[in-house]
């Protein structure tokens, strides 16, 4: 059954349309070549679109004392100094400028007294530092990219999903999709390609993430040849909704705790003061009063235990909930009613008033929510070079969630929006110059091309029996969620191990009823691939570091272990199978490490 | 909670109709989860358009017993026991599949709108706004685009005025440029001429059915419609664009 297909050329494609993926293709096309973006869904519905907090940049507009020195040393040490330190360097000093920017672009952050732009304070930030709309930060910023992007001249292919990327030798030449209005393949000559997919949340039962999470970047790298590395580390957000059941895991913004939310047990106790970490003993208050009095006075009092990155407050609620000390339906209280006013609470947090409202019957300025972690982000991705975004394969680019680094084993809340402008504009930059510089003609092999359509039909031409792709989905879902979740340990990564590879044998006998032409179960039967694919990758990282730090923690190896420090696992395809290995981080600069204060 | 019976609209432009469903339900639900439901279990090729699930990004705009919603905010509790629910794709625009539809009319429009024509920065460079000068355009900011409006606007729904006619989605897109402080650019005629602003008759519906409860038409069109008579109708202002030679052509 073979089929026909179109043919877009570019200088530059962009995989991906949220905050990263516009950013990339905004500037490509200021540098003047022709630039091709593809969507896996409608222009402006990019995960990009939930965030909520605001974006990370040490501005100093509310605390003049902040600067991307500090913003610096809180990211490293959120992620407990497993990240590429250059990453967090430019991402510090550039966020301020990327911000400014998309006010020139038209977004309106909510502004301080003075009329400048208004920061918040989020986990293991120490200064107020996230610039923000409301609690819907993420909105504002994909429509001020997405409204900018449209005069720029860029081609935008939307719900059109890649499934491979091309490669004319070692070098990459494009990239096979198919469109979902007709169900029609598409081939994309390019010199140059930008991924920025996001994530991988999809591959967990309870999530904050939406279905385009499938992994499709980070398969789709390393099926071209990319290193991945970071894999293991999956942050839990510490806030989701638990209930009723069909919410359960849409995310409850970090801000409610940064405007004066707090986290309490079913005994009313602020229980995460029990939960400091000696590595960040020496800067968060010990006592309930210290904590408060922090909000408005930084300068005297240490921070509140409630905003320690998202790693140790996930870590607590699940221990208070193992304790029996939960809620009724499994999670924690987040207060803010008694702690600020109904109008306050509404000004700065109406979505979540709103989704509270609407879904669960509950009035957040009457009573508490119920919280509980929700699989949220993946810190790792595929392998980039931090001033370029240039991954281990010539012409391959990779920015936002789908790269790693920056982040190191845990990101803190507001550095992803931020990360996306930074890394977004870098890709799309250098992928702009090396596609001017390899010139010439790019090269597609058709035989190629007519057997990667061969294969993304099989699921509809297949008759008897076959498996049903939201089954396989649903499993998959299932499986993470219970064997590599937040808590995980030897044998059930193994027992993982062993379940996500009878997945990949099932999904090799899937079948569809109906069309091409917009067909869900089509599209889920194509996302198993990739789905499967950083399933399998997260879990063998997580079985190689044996050790717990960050997104990563286990059980049978409950410490940090500084040898880890030292190294990034790495995975890599060979022989069609996955290999890791362990190799050393950048070293880090005596300057820089001057910054950080205490070492862990 | 017990099965219900959903009635969902099964087709493409060339052909299709209406097929009953019984679906089990579970308390909580609501009309997205329905919808996963059935095509997880009876009709794995139902065609939805869905993304967040959380009422934050505006895809899965369908018509629910004949009203726009969003079929992931939409709690199954809001119906009787007993009731059929039907679920039809939005008729303003061309189907594709069952509840999917395309929706590039938006899109087109949107392009038509000029970008923000920034003014001069303060002194230091920066650019300072009161949050008062602003809270109305963040109002209009709060837009999932999801196009409800633009579906139920009997100006697009029924008429065959598309071209002419921006939609409530563009008029709130273009008052909250003009009315944006960094913004300098004059609207008003292609306001006037491009946009149709004139052919909306104020019925209040998109302002209705709205997820984000934006006052389109108080805070958006209204505002507009008098900017446009102040600049259009104002004798004064008339004979000074007569002695000028006419408004400026719409820049991009």
């Amino acid at each position: 059954m073979a089929r026909d297909w179109e043919t877009h050329e570019h200088d530059v494609i962009v995989v991906g349309a949220g905050g990263a993926g516009l950013r990339a293709a905004i500037e490509a096309a200021a540098q003047g070549v022709s630039v091709g973006l593809i969507c896996k869904s409608l222009l402006g519905k990019a995960h990009t679109v939930m965030a909520e907090g605001g974006i990370a940049a040490a501005l100093g507009n509310v605390w003049p004392e902040d600067s991307w020195r500090v913003h610096f040393r809180d990211t490293m040490r959120g992620g407990k100094m497993l990240n590429n330190w250059r990453m967090a360097q430019l991402h510090a000093q550039e966020a301020p400028d990327r911000v400014l920017e998309l006010e020139r672009w038209g977004a309106l952050f909510d502004r301080t007294k003075d009329g400048r732009i208004l920061q918040r304070d989020f986990g293991g930030h120490r200064y107020a530092r996230l610039a923000h709309v409301g609690d819907r930060t993420g909105l504002e910023m994909i429509r001020t990219l997405q409204d900018h992007a449209v005069h720029q001249g860029i081609d935008v292919h939307m719900e059109t999903t890649v499934l491979r990327l091309l490669k004319d030798g070692d070098r990459v030449c494009g990239a096979f999709a198919y469109r979902r209005d007709r169900g029609d393949f598409v081939v994309f000559r390019a010199k140059a390609v930008v991924l920025a997919t996001g994530g991988i949340g999809k591959a967990w039962a309870i999530t904050s993430n939406s279905w385009e999470y499938t992994g499709d970047g980070h398969s789709l790298a390393l099926w071209a040849g990319a290193d991945l590395i970071d894999m293991e580390f999956v942050q839990f957000h510490p806030t989701g909704m638990v209930w009723p059941p069909s919410v359960r895991g849409i995310l409850v913004t970090e801000g409610v705790r940064g405007d004066g939310g707090t986290l309490k047990n079913n005994q009313g106790e602020r229980f995460m003061f029990r939960y400091v970490p000696e590595y960040f003993r020496a800067e968060t208050a010990d006592t309930e009063a210290e904590a408060d009095r922090w909000y408005a006075d930084k300068t005297n009092n240490r921070r509140t235990p409630d905003l320690l990155p998202r790693d140790e407050v996930a870590r607590a609620i699940n221990a208070e909930v193992k304790a029996g000390r939960g809620t009724p339906h499994g999670g924690v209280f987040l207060d803010i009613c008694t702690r600020r006013p109904a109008d306050y609470i509404k000004k700065r947090l109406p979505s979540m008033y709103h989704q509270f409202k609407e879904l669960a019957d509950v009035d957040i300025t009457k009573d508490p929510m119920e919280v509980g972690p929700t699989c949220h982000y993946v810190m790792g991705g595929v392998r980039v070079d931090a001033d370029s975004a240039a991954s281990t394969v010539p012409g391959l680019f990779a920015a936002g969630e789908v790269a790693g680094g920056l982040h190191g084993s845990n990101r803190l809340g507001g550095n992803s929006l931020s990360d996306l402008l930074v890394f977004g504009r870098r890709a799309g930059f250098h992928a702009a110059l090396y596609a001017k510089d390899r010139g010439g003609q790019v090269k597609v092999e058709p035989s190629q091309v007519e057997s990667l359509a061969r294969e993304a039909l099989e699921p509809l031409s297949r008759r008897a029996g076959g498996e049903n792709p939201y089954a396989i989905q649903h499993e998959l879902q299932e499986t993470m969620q219970r064997l590599v979740g937040i808590i995980r340990t030897e044998s059930e990564l193994r027992e993982a191990v062993g379940a996500i590879e009878r997945l990949k044998e099932r999904a090799g006998r899937v079948r569809v009823d109906g069309g091409s032409a917009y067909n869900p179960g089509w599209h889920t039967a194509l996302d198993l691939r990739s789905l499967l694919a950083v399933a399998e990758c997260s879990t063998l990282a997580a079985l190689e570091r044996r050790e717990s730090r960050g997104g990563h923690t286990r059980e049978d190896y409950p410490k940090a272990d500084p040898e880890w420090g030292k190294v990034n696992v790495v995975l890599r395809r060979k022989d069609g199978g996955v290999t890791l290995a362990r190799e050393p981080l950048p070293d880090l600069p005596a300057e820089l490490q001057k910054l950080l204060g205490e070492s862990s | 909670m017990p099965a219900v019976t959903l009635r969902v609209f099964r087709g493409d432009a060339a052909a299709g109709g209406f097929r009953d469903y019984r679906v089990e339900t579970e308390p909580g639900m609501v009309v997205l989860d329905v919808v996963h439901r059935l095509q997880a279990t009876q009709a794995t090729d139902l065609a939805v358009r869905w993304n967040c699930k959380a009422g934050k990004c505006g895809s899965c705009s369908a018509e629910i017993n004949g009203v726009p919603r969003l079929l992931c905010m939409t709690r199954m509790n809001l119906f009787a026991d007993g009731e059929t629910i039907t679920l039809a794709p939005m008729r303003a625009f061309p189907l594709i599949r069952d509840l999917v539809t395309d929706v590039s009319f938006n899109y087109e429009k949107a392009k038509q709108i000029a970008p923000l024509r920034l003014r001069a920065p303060e002194a230091d460079g920066s650019y300072r706004m009161m949050q008062e000068d602003i809270d109305r355009i963040q109002e209009f900011h709060k837009c999932i685009e999801c196009f409800l409006c633009q579906d139920v606007c009997h100006v697009i729904r029924d008429h065959d005025t598309k071209r002419a006619f921006a939609g409530p989605r563009f008029f709130i897109k273009l008052a909250s440029l003009e009315m944006h402080p960094l913004d300098t650019r004059d609207r008003i005629d292609a306001i006037r001429r491009e946009a149709g602003l004139g052919l909306c008759n104020i019925t209040k519906c998109c302002t209705e059915v709205c997820p984000e409860h934006i006052h389109i038409t108080d805070n958006g069109i209204i505002p507009l419609k008098e900017r446009v008579v102040d600049e259009f109708c104002d004798p004064v202002i008339w004979l000074l664009r007569k002695l000028r030679g006419g408004p400026e052509a719409p820049a991009s």
